[in-house]
C-alpha cells in the first residue's frame, strides 16, 4: 500500500525532529522555572512528544500517511497533527481563561463587601 | 498530650463541603487536646461548612472559591505561620483522621527528632476500599518517593501529618497544588528536612467516597510523575533554622 508513497525527505526528518525537541525542552524548562504549571504543561509536553515521535521515525510517519490515503507528501501528517495539537491547546486554555474570570468576578465581589463593611465600620 | 510543652499548637482541618462532619472533627480535635487551636479552612464548600465549624469553636477561613487540596491546606500553613505557631499537625475534614492516634504522629516532632511526620494507614499502604488503579498508583508513587528520598516511605498520599515552624516556614513558602502530599514528601527531602512515617489507625470515610476515577487517576499520575521529575532539577529555597 505504502509502495506508491513517497518517502519523507530525510532534511525535513532532521529539521522537524530538531524543532519538536527544542520545544519539549523549552516546556521543560518553563516548568522547572515555575513560569508554567504541570497542570497546563501536561498537553504542551504530549504535543512536542507525538510531533518528536513522528518526525524521527520516518516509517512510521509513511505508514499513517498511507493510513489517511496521503501519498504524495507525508510529512502533511506533521501539520495536521500540529494543527490539531494546536486546536486542544487553544481550546483548554479558553476552558481556563473562562474559569479565571468567573473567579475574579467573585474576588472583586468579595473584595468591594469587605471594603464597604470596613468603610462602615469607621463611620 | 499534657502541658509538658508550652509550645502553641494548632490543626489545620481542610474541608470542602464537610458541613455534616466537620462540627465532629472539631470537638473531638479540642476535646483530645484543650491546648490545641483549630482552623478549618473551607475551601469554597457550597454548604455550612464554615458556619457549623465557627459554632464548634475553630478559627474558620472561608475561600472564596475552590483552590483545590493543596491551596486549601497552604492557606492553613500560612494562617498558622503568621499566628506564630511553633507545631501544627493537619488532619482532613472527613474524620478520616482519628484525633486519638494524634500523639503518635505529634510525639517526634516534640521530642525534636523530625521535622515533619506522616501517620501512615495501619499495614503499609490501603486497607480501604479503593479502585485497583489507585492502589496501583500508591504504591508506584511510594517507590518512587522512597527511591528519590532515599528512605522508605509506605504512603504518599497521607493528609495526617505534623510539623515544626521549620517545615510550617517551608509549605507556608511553597506548597504543591494538585497532589500535594506526594510532591511535598520530595520537597521535605530536598530541603534537608527530617521526615519521619508513624503507622496509625484511620477510618472509614463516612460520607461519600473519594471523588477519584480511572481516568483523574492516570491524569493525576502523570502530573505528579511530571512534577516529581521537574521537582529534582529546582533549586531548594532558604527554610529558617537550616
Amino acid at each position: 500500500m505504502n509502495v506508491l508513497a513517497a518517502p519523507t525527505p530525510l532534511k525535513v526528518s532532521i529539521a522537524a525532529t530538531v524543532v519538536s525537541l527544542l520545544l519539549v525542552l523549552v516546556v521543560f524548562e518553563l516548568i522547572r522555572s515555575r513560569r508554567l504549571r504541570e497542570r497546563y504543561a501536561l498537553l504542551w509536553l504530549l504535543t512536542g512528544v507525538v510531533l518528536l515521535v513522528l518526525s524521527a521515525w520516518r516509517g512510521g510517519l509513511n505508514t499513517i500517511a498511507g493510513w489517511f490515503g496521503i501519498r504524495g507528501y507525508p510529512p502533511a501528517v506533521l501539520f495536521a497533527v500540529g494543527l490539531l495539537f494546536v486546536i486542544l491547546v487553544l481550546l483548554h486554555y479558553s476552558t481556563v481563561i473562562s474559569r479565571l474570570s468567573d473567579q475574579n468576578v467573585i474576588l472583586a465581589q468579595r473584595l468591594a463587601l469587605l471594603e464597604s463593611k470596613l468603610s462602615e465600620r469607621d463611620e | 498530650m499534657s502541658a509538658e510543652t508550652a509550645q502553641r499548637r494548632i490543626a489545620i482541618v481542610p474541608a470542602y463541603n464537610e458541613a455534616g462532619n466537620i462540627g465532629r472533627v472539631v470537638d473531638e480535635l479540642r476535646a483530645f487536646d484543650p491546648e490545641l487551636d483549630v482552623v478549618v479552612v473551607s475551601d469554597g464548600s457550597a454548604d455550612a461548612t464554615s458556619e457549623v465549624a465557627r459554632a464548634h469553636g475553630a478559627h474558620v477561613v472561608t475561600l472564596p472559591f475552590n483552590l483545590g487540596i493543596g491551596g486549601a491546606v497552604q492557606t492553613g500553613f500560612r494562617y498558622a505561620w503568621e499566628n506564630g505557631y511553633e507545631l501544627a499537625v493537619r488532619c482532613d475534614g472527613d474524620g478520616q483522621h482519628d484525633p486519638s492516634e494524634l500523639p503518635k504522629v505529634l510525639a517526634p516532632v516534640v521530642a525534636g527528632d523530625a521535622d515533619i511526620v506522616v501517620g501512615t494507614r495501619f499495614g503499609g499502604d490501603d486497607s480501604f476500599r479503593s479502585t485497583a488503579a489507585r492502589r496501583i498508583g500508591i504504591r508506584m508513587l511510594a517507590a518512587i518517593v522512597s527511591l528519590i528520598a532515599r528512605q522508605r516511605v509506605t504512603d504518599t498520599t497521607s493528609g495526617f501529618q505534623a510539623l515544626n515552624r521549620r517545615a510550617l516556614g517551608l509549605f507556608a513558602a511553597d506548597y504543591p497544588h494538585d497532589y500535594p502530599e506526594v510532591e511535598g514528601m520530595v520537597m521535605t527531602i530536598k530541603h534537608q528536612l527530617r521526615l519521619q512515617e508513624v503507622p496509625v489507625r484511620m477510618r472509614e470515610r463516612e460520607h461519600g467516597s473519594s471523588s477519584i476515577t480511572a481516568f483523574r487517576s492516570i491524569y493525576y499520575m502523570a502530573k505528579v510523575l511530571l512534577a516529581l521529575f521537574v521537582g529534582l532539577f529546582r533549586r531548594t529555597i532558604p527554610t529558617e533554622g537550616a
